[in-house]
């Protein structure tokens, strides 16, 4: 598929900490053990805008992105979603904040022993009082978006990597989530189906005005999605500017890891 | 030492803290019965002639061993008496148990810990799906009635093979055995009007059932590791069940036949 580059938007954006973020990290630390993973982390992501979160392997991309939803706890510094500190929230609010976000796992996450429209109307048969008919409906159009419709009977092992994480992402979407998180979405799928994951990200973010964050380490996904770009290194942001700033960088660490994109 | 006795104290709090919450989300059985059907069906049809077979020989070994002692005796006639309360009271829920704990309980540990490191648990929490009500709790229900009934069949097979090696080895008449091994069976208990040592066999297998579903679905909602942990979670589900049905069956027996 061939891929087209996302038009510049970041000049018309807010810059970072400029308008009222719907994410905001502030002084993040976490550690596994003796390993420190973020150290003083502090991120702000506006409405609207696609952030792609850089770096090298084990550097706390996928970490930063589990903290913004509460699947981990910082040690210490603050995590606010839409003005809400996620670790200090009732687990009642943090239920209904969560059915506002949206989360791709790397390998798409589906539960294994149920279909694929199973898989997608899941969200909707726990937490919602849609019927039936209404929840059918609703799938069918997510899987529709995701370009994969007619699959409700497949298994996820009957399915393609690209595949299950298009599902993935039909099921992120079903509660017409206002956050998406991506959580390596291109990770081991091959070139053109990377291709298609990254124009698929880009269609729903323009279509439906999502905020999303995507963490990644190819550049060709930078290329195609990003409004903003941050490079994370050692638990701290060492470089945060819009995209095509960002692609002509001169800053050594961006040169060097770029260089080193297999892209 | 001292830190491995914590750890263990730990994990033991960690299970009962799972269990109490299953109990709290028992209200929500009706609408799981496909997932709960689904588990029996697992652990109960596809585990049934495994119990079987290890029944029959339990009986027929139990049946041996102590009518080669009561025929020096003369006393071979009362070889149904001690089959059938062997089964009823010990053999068979202990039996059923191991059984369970070897097959059902190390699926079941396997199934949620590759759940857990595939990030399939951590999608369930970022849905906002209860992982208790939605995996635990059917689980736990599912073996806390499996485990009864494969019991019944593991204590009617091995009285059964007990009576086989009776009639060929050890000269009883088929006929005799299998009336004295009911009349031992049929003494009530003091609180039920019903033969203490069926139902204090099915109340063991009852508790036995519910400590493999909570061992084995607490190993594997905490597997971290890769396939790794999910072998460290299987082994640690299948070795913790074992050791924790031996230790509870010591107290339910004295609590049932002592106190």
């Amino acid at each position: 598929m061939e891929e087209t580059t996302k038009p510049q938007a970041t000049t018309e954006r807010p810059a970072s900490g400029e308008a009222a973020p719907i994410i905001r990290f502030r002084g993040v630390h976490k550690s596994f053990g003796d390993k420190v993973i973020l150290d003083g982390l502090d991120l702000d992501v506006p409405e609207g805008q696609t952030l792609v979160i850089m770096g090298p392997s084990g550097t706390g991309k996928s970490v930063t992105l589990r903290h913004v939803i509460g699947l981990m706890q910082p040690d210490q510094g603050q995590v606010e979603v839409w003005g809400k500190d996620v670790n200090q929230i009732a687990r009642k609010e943090l239920v209904a904040l969560r059915k506002r976000i949206g989360y791709l796992f790397q390998d798409g996450a589906l539960i294994n022993w149920l279909n694929v429209g199973d898989n997608v109307a899941l969200p909707l048969r726990e937490n919602s009082k849609l019927d039936e008919a209404e929840i059918r409906e609703k799938v069918e159009h997510k899987l529709e978006l995701v370009h994969l419709p007619g699959i409700w009977d497949r298994m996820p092992g009957e399915l393609s990597g690209g595949m299950r994480k298009r599902v993935g992402l039909a099921r992120a979407l079903i509660t017409d989530a206002e956050l998406i998180l991506y959580d390596e979405p291109n990770a081991g799928l091959d070139p053109e189906m990377s291709g298609s994951i990254n124009q698929l990200i880009a269609e729903i973010a323009d279509t439906l005005g999502i905020t999303s964050v995507v963490v990644t380490h190819l550049q060709s996904c930078v290329r195609v999605v990003a409004d903003r770009v941050v490079l994370l290194e050692k638990g701290r942001l060492v470089v945060d500017l819009p995209r095509d700033e960002f692609l002509a960088s001169k800053h050594p660490r961006v040169r060097s890891f770029l260089g080193d994109d297999p892209d | 030492m001292f830190r491995a006795i914590q750890e263990t104290s730990r994990m033991y709090g960690a299970r009962v803290e799972l269990l109490f919450e299953a109990v709290m989300q028992l209200h929500g059985t009706w609408r799981r019965r496909s997932q709960i059907a689904d588990q029996l069906y697992v652990a109960g049809v596809q585990v049934t002639h495994v119990v079987l077979l290890v029944g029959l020989f339990a009986g027929m070994i139990m049946a041996l061993q102590t009518g080669l002692y009561l025929a020096q005796l003369g006393q071979q006639d009362q070889i149904g008496v001690i089959v059938a309360l062997s089964m009823a009271r010990e053999m068979g829920p202990f039996i059923t148990g191991i059984v369970l704990a070897a097959t059902a309980g190390s699926a079941l540990a396997a199934e949620l810990g590759t759940m857990s490191v595939s990030d399939e648990l951590a999608a369930l929490e970022v849905m906002s799906v209860d992982r208790t009500n939605y995996l635990v709790m059917p689980r736990v229900v599912a073996l806390a009635i499996a485990c009864p009934i494969l019991t019944i069949i593991a204590d009617g097979i091995g009285i059964a093979g007990g009576g086989l090696v009776a009639s060929t080895s050890l000269n009883v008449e088929l006929q005799l055995y299998f009336i004295t091994a009911l009349d031992a069976l049929k003494s009530p208990g003091d609180l039920i009007a019903l033969p203490k040592d069926v139902y204090s066999g099915l109340l063991k297998a009852f508790v036995f059932g519910i400590i493999i579903a909570v061992i084995s679905c607490h190993a594997g909602i905490t597997t971290r590791g890769g396939a790794l942990g999910v072998g460290r979670a299987t082994r640690q589900a299948v070795r913790d069940s074992i050791i924790t049905i031996i230790i509870s069956n010591y107290f339910l027996t004295w609590l049932m036949y002592q106190a």
